[in-house]
């Protein structure tokens, strides 16, 4: 019916995977990097940088991914440039993973005891010298499972970026469906390819949460 | 002189004032023990002695200076007076011998090998030498708390603040821990501790405060307060307590 | 950069957005009530059911979870009718909705659930109630009423993600905003109202979980 054999899907599909490999890893390193300058603004003491993060939090989980990658395309685009796909894309996925990494790391600084602050104080340390020493190596540790699994919501939120056009896995499923007219065989596969770059990941976390709860049991 | 002047503190919180003017003078080498109910603003005036909190009136100085609620007066207090937990508190992504050194090196930015030997020397103090390399969750409850001390006596404090050091542990426990205490109090060193303890502010201290609703409610030697509790509020927490 | 902001359009394309925030409340409802109500079912299968369903549902969680929403819908969508299973946009977008909540609402559930002390279902079984009643009285309730935040923030995750189904021409929200900018050529403001009438809706639905939380688990001592 086409000449197009399952293993001419499989290529095709599997190079535009790299794309999504690519933009995956841009976006979570992207996004860490902002996110700890966030994080830092958000635990610090200024009211006006805890606020400030608080209403970035807030507007991109309070809003879709799509909506952001749209906004980006489009609001890149007023500058008057030409705007590539992958700029956009990787910038809105930077800025939205910003959003989510802050949040979770937040939360890991925010587990530890107020005991170790005071502790710290107690013993003549200033803030940054307790961050520094005390509560960021404890708050780091904890912070790897849920930062790693929330690698997963990045590799899914890719498939978006072939909405504004990004030539990713997504977009190579559309494609290659269009040629072939085998959407349930190509469909599958593409799934599939998502599920072998997101499941090790989510497998690490959970094993990682464990090691660390049977750590802590040892107390 | 007084090593800690307490004059006229007082503390709210929100419209819950919980001291009510404190006036305490503790001498060089003296051991004071404070007693009284849960709530009656113990640990908040340990709290607010070690800068943890900062006071709404009245005035705390250490060694002739004053508390400040600043960075640098802060931390320079706070290099002179150290403080013990009930909860241990230790850096728990440390080993004890770390956790004796990181202040020393991150504070007072003593090279690590004198820090080291500092820290030695103050794990051997409270007889945990060979403890060196363990982390705090393979000590028991007696080792973290006397870690806990090695830890702040590295800092060379001139005073010690002591909050129910001995409240989280098993009985069988705290004898080592007050026994550490014991000694340091031997070697003259100036210490406040809250304490449920009354055998042991019998024996040791020079002082006992009795504190009953944020105010300094009986104060005096150990034998005069044991033993004829003036107020019969002290007379009831002490026949409670017995 | 020397472009004028123009949102002159909202007043000839209301309707249409109107009609896109219908459907994607719509879309919302049915999805969080049945997905949350498969979610259930397969928490309590994964804990309770048959020995043969554990791992079938095991593996719908993991195969969800693992993929992208997008590919969900374009697999029951475009997929689906090549095994004759044909269906229209909104219907496939539900569809796609409540598979999705299933699968995040089964694991929150479950984690809900395994929080629930051993103490209580054999408490429940000694008062003589059936394997059901005691699921349902001793475990899920108590369970519901611990992840309920956990739960409401999913479904708002899924009412954002919805946002999607404009790709299967279902005409939801974004469909409409697709629709007014490719008429107005005024892709960037269309789009911003797009987003803060997400974000309204967002915060409006999560006060509404919130609320609804308290209506159905009234202050008994929580936790
Ligand atoms: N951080 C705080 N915020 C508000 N109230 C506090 C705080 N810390 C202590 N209190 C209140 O101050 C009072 C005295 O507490 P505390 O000093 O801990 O008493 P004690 O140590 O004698 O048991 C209590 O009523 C307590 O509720
Ligand atoms: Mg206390």
């Amino acid at each position: 019916m086409s000449e197009f054999t399952t293993w001419d899907i499989v290529r095709n599909l599997l190079l535009a995977a790299r794309w999504t490999i690519l933009l995956s890893i841009v976006s979570f390193i992207g996004g860490g990097l902002v996110g700890a300058a966030l994080l830092f603004a958000r635990i610090g003491k200024r009211r006006l940088g805890q606020i400030f993060v608080k209403t970035y939090v807030e507007l991109f989980q309070g809003t879709p991914l799509l909506m952001q990658l749209f906004l980006a395309f489009f609001g890149l685009g007023l500058f008057g440039i030409d705007v590539p796909a992958w700029l956009a894309a990787g910038l809105a996925l930077i800025l939205w993973s910003a959003a989510f990494l802050t949040e979770i790391w937040r939360g890991c600084v925010e587990a530890i005891a107020r005991g170790q602050w005071e502790a710290s104080s107690s013993l003549g340390m200033g803030y940054i010298q307790q961050m520094r020493h005390v509560i960021l190596p404890q708050a780091l540790r904890i912070a790897v499972p849920p930062t790693v699994g929330f690698s997963v919501q990045v590799v899914k939120g890719t498939a978006l970026t072939s909405i504004i056009g990004f030539v990713e896995l997504s977009k190579a499923g559309t494609v290659v469906t269009n040629a072939t007219f085998e959407p349930f065989k190509v469909y599958g596969l593409v799934a599939l390819i998502y599920f072998c770059l997101c499941w090790p990941l989510s497998k690490s976390s959970q094993i990682l949460e464990r090691k660390l709860n049977v750590a802590h049991r040892n107390h | 002189m007084s090593l800690i002047e307490i004059t006229e503190v007082k503390k709210r919180f929100g419209n819950n004032e919980v001291l009510k003017g404190i006036n305490i003078d503790v001498a060089p080498g003296e051991v004071i023990a404070v007693i009284g109910k849960s709530g009656s603003g113990k640990s908040t005036l340990l709290r607010c002695i070690n800068g943890l909190e900062t006071i709404d009136e009245g005035s705390i100085s250490v060694a002739g200076a004053q508390l400040l609620p600043d960075e640098l007066h802060l931390k320079a207090l706070r290099l002179k007076v150290g403080m013990i937990f009930q909860g241990f508190n230790l850096f728990p992504h440390l080993t004890a011998g770390r956790n004796v050194m990181l202040s020393q090196m991150v504070v007072k930015k003593t090279p690590k090998a004198e820090a080291e030997a500092m820290a030695r020397r103050q794990l051997e103090r409270v007889g945990l030498a060979h403890k060196f390399d363990a982390y705090p969750d393979q000590l028991s409850g007696g080792q973290q708390q006397r870690v806990a001390i090695a830890r702040a006596l590295a800092m060379q404090p001139i005073a010690l603040l002591c909050d129910e050091i001995t409240s989280a542990l098993d009985p069988e426990l705290v004898s080592e821990v007050l026994a550490v205490v014991k000694e340091l109090a031997g070697e003259g060193m100036t210490l406040m501790m809250v304490t449920h303890e009354m055998r042991f502010a019998r024996d040791v201290c020079s002082r006992v405060v009795f504190m009953h609703q944020g105010r300094v409610h009986e104060i005096g030697p150990p034998e005069e307060v044991f033993a004829s509790p003036k107020t019969p509020e002290l007379q009831q927490f002490l026949g409670v307590t017995h | 950069m020397n472009y004028a902001f123009d949102f002159g359009w909202l007043l000839d394309y209301w309707p249409v957005l109107v009609k896109g925030i219908a459907v994607t409340l719509e879309l919302t409802l049915v999805g969080g009530v049945l997905g949350v109500s498969l979610g259930v079912a397969c928490a309590w299968a994964r804990a309770l059911g048959p020995g043969w369903l554990r791992p079938v549902v095991a593996a719908y969680v993991e195969l969800i979870r693992n993929t992208p929403f997008l590919i969900q819908l374009f697999f029951i969508f475009f997929g689906l009718p090549a095994l004759g299973v044909r269906m229209g946009e909104l219907e496939a977008a539900n569809l796609a909705m409540v598979i999705n909540l299933g699968a995040y609402g089964c694991e929150i559930v479950r984690a809900g659930i395994q929080a629930t002390p051993k103490g209580q279902f054999e408490a429940g079984a000694s008062l003589g109630m059936s394997r059901i009643q005691t699921f349902w009285y001793v475990v899920l309730i108590p369970a519901l009423q611990r992840i309920w935040p956990a739960l409401s923030s999913q479904i708002v995750i899924v009412m954002l993600g919805s946002a999607a189904v404009s790709q299967i021409a279902a005409e939801d929200l974004t469909f409409a905003a697709n629709f007014i900018q490719s008429r107005t050529f005024r892709a960037f403001e269309t789009y911003f109202v797009a987003t803060l009438i997400y974000l309204a809706l967002a915060i409006a639905l999560r006060q509404g979980l919130r609320g609804l939380g308290w209506t159905l688990f009234p202050k008994r001592t929580a936790r």
